[in-house]
């Protein structure tokens, strides 16, 4: 394999993630539903994750849980682990999506009980 | 108390108290008053030590937890960090005397909800001044955006829908700043700034670095509501609550222009932003300067106090953001001292506005009529605030809007001059046409008849003060600069 499908395969976990983001970022910009929106937007935020966890992956390297007496003997090989940093940051980042999803619905019900509908346009002809 | 902690109590103070608020404001509400006053009262008085002892030894950093930076999380205490937590908490302590009053007629059986979130609110942007560290900086940037989407969503009418426009506009810039962190990531392998800042002169980045720098600026330009970006701002800011509208108006955007310029000089250098890349130094400029036309020009078209004020709220982020990239530090002052200013007179401005629906219960500029003869001492203090907003001196207003114009004329950037003075313009067109209203008498009504009807002390007394330090922050602007200010800019001005 040579050239851009090289490329494109010797990457295509960033590809994922560029083609993910989009489709998020189109549903949150283009869809008239809001709760399509808010999807978009968990798209968007799992892409970024996916990104960041590409970041950490090392080819044949193990989970970074470690024998406390192996490495007091005979130190970390850091190219035999993955690092584990972004997976701790990302889980932050989870946390974060979670509660903007949980305080978006919460807030999707209110819209829904006041003008009985999702969809945008229609709210907005609502309101006239 | 050891004197090193100081900052920590700062934060410390609003976050705990937050959730005696939650706990006890359910069962009696003097207990959400007296917290909540409390509290901040509290950080103002803490954090004016700090300042104090950041004068006069300098600034310090410190790790959270003993865990040595850039593997722990750094915060930071320097001239301008220490400014800005006096800036928010004494900002937040007046803002939230008016709150109490406002908030037990809009919202009421619901203080110690709205209180709640009013604190941590204040704690996330007191972290935001404070931190060191890239990631832990986005994770207090969506503590702030969350409390505020909730705050918002609590008023009336379209809020809600208002606050989940802003919830997904917000969420954009959030990631697209955490993309950011993610590039500088992959390619320097840390996020401590101060660390990324050693790192980056070293290395040989060019396209990465430039789309983190991107990416980050963009996220927080949606966040501070940057003009072309700005869509979700009028409507969140004009139907949340007033007491919400209080604390978002004065400290949101101005914090966030303190993060952007944390990014910019934190992280990159000056050697990166202005002289490397000089075309896209002056291009934003040129943005800041259609920013501030574009917004003043929106601002005319309005008929509600509040609405118009959200307007200028747009315009003056371009004020701030064309005086940081001017890149001459006579226009770096100008845009510091202009999130002080901003932030004072932005309150003033709310304040009064609150003080008016209190009593008439609308902001139209029809229900403004014979206004000055009901609230003469509200009114007397939302003119302090018109002209220092206008830049009338010897309103602080004034001496920002002054450093702006010279370091733009310094830099040869004619265009934000001229946007600068068109600004000035439109604001005095803009609030001359309120006072010319307050001053006109609805039709067949005769002066003597409308009762003098002020609105309760509480919130009198923050909107005088704030008034009054208006005047004396203009007169003491002189030696703010030289002492703190001067001290603040980052190093290579």
């Amino acid at each position: 394999m040579d050239g851009t499908l090289g490329i494109i395969v010797a990457k295509y976990n960033y590809w994922i993630y560029v083609i993910l983001m989009m489709i998020g970022f189109y549903a949150m910009i283009g869809k008239r539903n809001l709760v399509k929106k808010l999807i978009g937007m968990n798209i968007f935020q799992t892409a970024i994750i996916l990104m960041f966890v590409s970041s950490g992956v090392k080819h044949g390297a193990q989970i970074p849980i470690l024998n406390k007496y192996e490495v007091i003997k005979h130190g970390v090989d850091a190219t035999g682990v993955v690092n584990p940093l972004p997976h701790v940051l990302m889980l932050t980042a989870i946390v974060v999506s979670v509660s903007i999803t949980g305080v978006a619905l919460a807030i999707l019900l209110r819209i829904y009980r006041q003008y009985g509908t999702l969809e945008e346009d229609e709210i907005l002809e609502k309101l006239g | 108390m050891s004197a090193s902690n100081l900052h920590m109590y700062v934060m410390a103070a609003p976050l705990l108290s937050a959730f005696f608020v939650n706990l006890l404001g359910r069962m009696s509400k003097a207990w959400v008053s007296g917290l909540t006053l409390g509290s901040l009262a509290f950080s103002s008085v803490a954090s004016l030590l700090l300042l104090g002892k950041v004068m006069s030894s300098g600034g310090f950093s410190y790790t959270v937890g003993n865990w040595v930076p850039p593997f722990g999380i750094e915060l930071i205490v320097d001239h301008l960090s220490a400014l800005m937590l006096v800036l928010i908490s004494v900002v937040a302590l007046f803002a939230s005397i008016s709150a109490l009053k406002s908030v037990e007629r809009e919202l009421p059986g619901r203080e110690h909800l709205f209180f709640t979130l009013y604190l941590i609110l204040i704690a996330g942007l007191m972290g935001l001044v404070l931190t060191g560290d890239a990631f832990n900086l986005y994770v207090l940037l969506e503590i702030t955006s969350i409390t505020t989407y909730g705050l918002i969503a609590m008023g009336r009418g379209r809020a809600p829908l208002a606050s989940f426009n802003y919830i997904i506009m917000g969420s954009i810039g959030a990631c697209f700043y955490l993309l950011g962190v993610g590039y500088l990531y992959l390619m320097t392998g840390t996020l401590n700034m101060a660390d990324i800042a050693s790192i980056l002169p070293q290395m040989d980045g060019g396209a990465a670095i430039a789309t983190a720098l991107a990416f980050m600026l963009v996220g927080l330009w949606i966040k501070m509501a940057l003009f072309p970006l700005h869509g979700w701002l009028p409507n969140a800011y004009s139907l949340a609550p007033t007491g919400a509208g209080l604390i978002v108006a004065p400290l949101m955007t101005k914090v966030t222009i303190y993060l952007m310029l944390r990014v910019m000089f934190s992280i990159f250098s000056p050697d990166y932003l202005f002289i490397a890349n000089p075309l896209v130094q002056s291009g934003i400029v040129w943005v800041a300067a259609l920013a501030i036309v574009c917004a003043s020009s929106l601002a005319l078209a309005q008929r509600n106090l509040k609405r118009m004020l959200t307007y200028i709220i747009v315009a003056e982020v371009g004020y701030m953001v064309g005086g940081a990239w001017l890149a001459n530090s006579i226009g770096m002052t100008g845009a510091v001292l202009h999130i002080v200013n901003d932030a004072l007179m932005t309150l003033c401005l709310f304040l009064a506005a609150a003080a008016i629906l209190y009593r008439t219960g609308s902001l139209d500029f029809i229900h403004l009529q014979g206004i000055f003869r009901k609230m003469p001492i509200t009114m007397a203090a939302f003119t302090v605030g018109a002209f220092a907003m206008i830049g009338v001196p010897p309103t602080a207003g004034f001496f920002s809007k002054w450093y702006l114009i010279l370091g733009g004329i310094e830099a040869g950037q004619w265009a934000y001059v001229i946007a600068l003075l068109f600004s000035s313009l439109v604001n005095a067109v803009l609030f001359f046409r309120i006072i010319e209203i307050g001053y006109f008498f609805k039709e067949g009504e005769h002066h003597d008849h409308t009762p003098r009807n002020e609105a309760p002390l509480a919130m009198q007394v923050p909107l005088v003060i704030t008034a009054v330090a208006l005047i004396v922050i203009g007169l003491g602007s002189g030696p703010l600069v030289e002492h703190i200010i001067k001290l603040a800019l980052p190093a290579g001005f």
